[in-house]
Formats: C-alpha cells, sequence, structure tokens
C-alpha cells in the first residue's frame, strides 16, 4: 500500500474523490440557488426537494416509459424547468410583492408537500437506479481506483457550472440577467420583459437541481429524504460563499466537498460538521461570505 | 409653440401613488416634436415621479398618457419604451456588474435609426477609453455621459432625462448642453427634470413649474424675463 509520510494516499485519495462527488452536487445545487436568489432575492427551500424529484423522474422515466439515463439527463431537467417555470407564475408570483418570508415559507411548504408524496408513494427505503452501461467500470490510477461515472459526474457537473458561470457573466442574455439582479425597474423602462426574465431564470435555476438528481440517482440511493439531507449543507455552503454570488457558490460548493473529504480522511468525527464550523467562522470573519459583497 | 408640431407626449389628469402615498394630483401637459421642455420646481414636488409615472415605475398611476398616439395608462411597463422612450434616471443606473460597454449596450434598441457605437465614442471619447472598466468605476461625469450615451443608442427619439447635471463640474455641465442642443437639432423630443435653472433657461423652450404634486405654472422661453420674480418665489432660491 503506497503511503507518504505515514499518509495512505490510497485512503486519501479516495476520501478526497468522494468529496469532490459531493462537491458536485453541492456546487450544482448552491448555483441554481444562487441563480434565483440573485434575480428574485428568494431563497428556495424547494430545492433540495427539487433534486430528489430529479432523482426520482430519472427512475421513473426508466421504470415506465423506458426511457435511458442520457436521454433522462436532458429530458428531467427540462420537465423539471417547466414544473419552476409553473411554480414560479401560480405561487410564487402572487406573493412577489409580500415580505420574503413568505416565499421561503412557501417554497418550504412546496418542499414537504414534495417528500410528503414520494414518501407515501415508495416509501423511504432507497430505490436504486443502474450506472449507465457506457460508464460502467473504472479505471486504475496509481494511487486509486477512478470508478467511470464517477469521474463522470465531476466533469458533467464541472462544465454544466462553467457553462453556466460563462453564460451570466460573459453574454448579452447574462448581462440583463445581472443588470436584473442589480435594478429591475429600471431594466423594464428600458423594454425588457422583466417577469418573463424572472419565471426563466427561476425555471433554470430549478432545471440545474433536476440535472444534478439525475446524475445523483446511480451514486446515492433515490429516496424521499435525500434532498433535505443535502439542501442543509447546500445552505450552509451558499453562506460561506456569499449568496447571489455564480461564481463564490461553485467553487464554494466543489471546495466545501474537498474539505469534507479532507476531514473524512483525517478527523472522521467531524466530517458531519466541518462546514458549519467553517461557516460559523466565515460569518464570524466575513458576514457577507467569501464571495459576497458587504451590503 | 407646441401646438404647430406633432404631438408626442400627451398627459391628462395623471394620478401618481406609491402605496397609500399620492405624489401626483392630476397633472396636463402635452410636449411636441422636437420640443426641449423642462420640470422645475423644490425637491419632492413631484417632477422625477412624474417622468417614473410616464415610465410606469410608479406603485400606481391614473390618467392618461399618451406617447405618439398610443395611450399607455393600462400597458406593462416593459412595452413603453417600445414606442421610443428612452429614460435617464436621476442616480443613472449604471451597473456595477457589467462594463461600460455592457452598460451602453444593455438597452435594447427600440426604433431602428439609433446613433451608432462609433458615433456614441466620438462624442464621448472618455468612454471609447474606458469601455472595459466596471461601469461604476466611471467618474460621475462619465457615467452621466454613459446613461445618456446608453439611451441614445437604441434610438430613443423622446428623452426623460432626471437631474443630468447634479453634482457635475461647470465643464461637463456645458458639454452636456451642447449634446442637448445637438439632439435638439436632430428632432429629438426632451422633457428634462432640473434643479440648475441657469442650464436650463438657455436651452429649453418651455418650462412646467411644479409644486405639491401640480403643475403650477407654464413659463414660454420668452416668458422668461418677463416671470423672473415669479419662478424665484416658486424655486425658493
Amino acid at each position: 500500500m503506497a503511503t507518504f509520510m505515514g499518509i495512505n494516499l490510497f485512503g486519501l485519495f479516495g476520501q478526497l474523490l468522494v468529496g469532490l462527488i459531493n462537491g458536485s452536487f453541492y456546487a450544482l445545487l448552491s448555483l441554481g440557488l444562487a441563480i434565483i436568489f440573485g434575480l428574485l432575492k428568494i431563497i428556495n427551500f424547494a430545492q433540495g426537494a427539487i433534486y430528489m424529484l430529479g432523482a426520482f423522474a430519472a427512475y421513473l422515466a426508466l421504470q415506465y416509459f423506458g426511457i435511458g439515463y442520457w436521454a433522462a439527463l436532458i429530458v428531467v431537467p427540462l420537465v423539471v424547468g417547466l414544473l419552476g417555470v409553473l411554480m414560479e407564475r401560480f405561487l410564487i408570483r402572487p406573493i412577489a410583492n409580500e415580505d420574503h418570508l413568505y416565499s421561503l415559507l412557501l417554497t418550504f411548504g412546496v418542499a414537504l408537500v414534495l417528500q410528503g408524496m414520494f414518501t407515501h408513494m415508495f416509501g423511504s427505503s432507497g430505490l436504486s437506479y443502474a450506472i449507465p452501461d457506457a460508464l460502467k467500470g473504472g479505471t486504475k490510477l496509481p494511487f486509486m481506483y477512478l470508478p467511470n461515472y464517477r469521474a463522470w459526474i465531476i466533469i458533467a457537473s464541472l462544465i454544466v457550472c462553467v457553462g453556466t458561470w460563462w453564460m451570466i457573466e460573459k453574454t448579452k442574455l447574462g448581462a440583463y440577467l445581472r443588470a436584473g439582479t442589480e435594478n429591475p425597474a429600471l431594466m423594464q423602462a428600458f423594454g425588457i420583459n422583466v417577469p418573463l426574465m424572472v419565471t426563466l431564470t427561476f425555471g433554470f435555476g430549478v432545471a440545474l437541481a433536476g440535472f444534478a438528481g439525475v446524475m445523483a440517482a446511480p451514486v446515492y440511493s433515490v429516496s424521499p429524504d435525500m434532498g433535505s439531507n443535502i439542501l442543509i449543507v447546500v445552505f450552509a455552503i451558499v453562506v460561506i460563499g456569499g449568496m447571489g454570488s455564480i461564481g463564490g457558490a461553485i467553487i464554494t460548493g466543489l471546495g466545501m466537498g474537498i474539505v469534507e473529504g479532507l476531514t473524512k480522511y483525517f478527523y472522521p468525527e467531524a466530517s458531519n460538521t466541518v462546514i458549519f464550523l467553517v461557516m460559523v467562522i466565515v460569518l464570524l470573519i466575513k458576514p457577507a461570505g467569501l464571495f459576497g459583497k458587504e451590503a | 409653440m407646441s401646438t404647430t408640431r406633432p404631438e408626442k407626449i400627451r398627459i391628462n389628469d395623471l394620478h401618481a401613488f406609491y402605496g397609500e402615498s399620492h405624489i401626483l394630483h392630476g397633472i396636463d401637459m402635452s410636449i411636441g416634436q422636437g420640443e426641449l421642455v423642462t420640470l422645475l420646481g423644490r425637491n419632492g414636488a413631484g417632477r422625477s415621479t412624474t417622468l417614473k409615472a410616464i415610465m410606469s415605475m410608479v406603485g400606481r398611476r391614473t390618467g392618461s398618457i399618451v406617447i405618439n398616439g398610443t395611450e399607455t395608462i393600462d400597458m406593462p411597463a416593459h412595452k413603453i419604451a417600445h414606442l421610443g422612450m428612452g429614460f435617464c434616471p436621476e442616480e443613472r443606473g449604471i451597473f456595477s456588474s457589467l462594463n461600460v460597454e455592457e452598460n451602453l449596450m444593455l438597452p435594447p434598441a427600440v426604433r431602428s435609426d439609433g446613433v451608432s457605437v462609433e458615433e456614441i465614442y466620438e462624442m464621448f471619447p472618455n468612454l471609447y477609453e474606458r469601455r472595459y472598466s466596471q461601469g461604476t468605476r466611471l467618474s460621475g461625469g462619465e457615467q452621466q455621459m454613459l446613461a445618456l450615451a446608453r439611451i441614445l443608442r437604441t434610438g430613443a427619439n423622446i428623452l426623460l432625462l432626471d437631474e443630468i447635471t447634479e453634482g457635475l463640474a461647470p465643464v461637463i455641465v456645458q458639454k452636456l448642453a451642447e449634446v442637448l442642443m445637438q439632439l435638439k437639432g436632430r428632432g429629438l423630443t426632451i422633457l428634462l427634470v432640473e434643479q440648475n435653472f441657469r442650464f436650463a433657461a438657455p436651452i429649453a423652450d418651455r418650462h412646467y413649474v411644479m409644486e405639491h404634486g401640480h403643475i403650477v405654472e407654464e413659463v414660454h422661453a420668452h416668458e422668461l424675463e418677463a416671470k423672473t420674480e415669479l419662478l424665484n418665489t416658486y424655486l425658493g432660491v
């Protein structure tokens, strides 16, 4: 077994990989939250439930319609995004002018309803979803065994995250989004249909969670509480990164996955709490978050 | 004067509200094509609110606002710009998350014959030099130029400008006066909210004086001398 200065490299790299994979999901979910928060100024508590919905949608699509993994990767985010569009239009918009506490409670309610529905229909024990044939097996690296599907998770989520970042920071569409985040009233006066932009943005942020759900189905067990478990951590990550920063959400998501992985290797007892510890420290030192702007 | 030109803006009995507060109490005004009209008055008289009410940026508005012959009082806010309107808010509204060029290119074209980007950079060379700087890193004067240039590029031919000289050095104020005269020469219609009467007097065709959400006086350019005293009482200088 390979060791370096008393460290078991095999174990260390294994945990780093797990950390990177968790971090990929954190990044996708917190990115969606950050996009939605930026334009709508609401905290979407349903993001975790929608991630769970994405995983179930992939499972059900395969069971009942014979839609495989690759098709699900495209179809499920579209369907989930459409649900997001309807949710924004008919649930969130009517209370958009009320205190943000209402929309927070509303999305929390949606999360509970979704989770309750799926628990009722499928029970709380997890269902399994097979890894697609093309990504079965793995590669033997000098210090670790790298399963292909896990490598795919990291690559695919990086592509989606960086692509989203590029779209928001470097394109005209993104300029509309950034400007709308700063001053929606002026964007309306310039002739931009801001309500439509808000609806589509919410749909896109939610679709990211749906995409993460499909990606997660083959590695985590598909269960009704998978969303609520991860969401608590994702909220801590959003607080660490700073609300509303797109790049910050991605970097913090991946970074915290790695921190968690390293902790699992060096001091496993703290691995479930280390992110919250980081959150407390960040809040004490830089309350707006690592990438947030001071108010 | 306005009767001989095609009417670009006609406002009748305009009331505007922010929540429970009733800000405008029945405004009537008419602006003809190519006119430069100012709204004078003290702070809080309702001048900025009048511009915002025209752009439907207030809580609620009633009455009638006809732009280019189209009634807009029930129109969604994002459709109003497409009647050829360009709005420059008092706080300038330069976006800090966008660079200068992104700010310039941001508003969609509302008519086909906007000022070209080349022409804008010719008119405001500073903007060209600093086109990749963050929008809010510009000096106050440059930001004002950018806010103005931004709506000229869209082809808007009715401009609503709110306090564009506020806090700017005299040489920049002079430059803005030149630009406005140039635009007026091109046939653009301009409604200007202005505190700086010395800036407005020589370039405007008419002035409306506002107080407590009403229009209390209309002064044509040729009546300025005769009504100086009256204006001084209203503006409280």
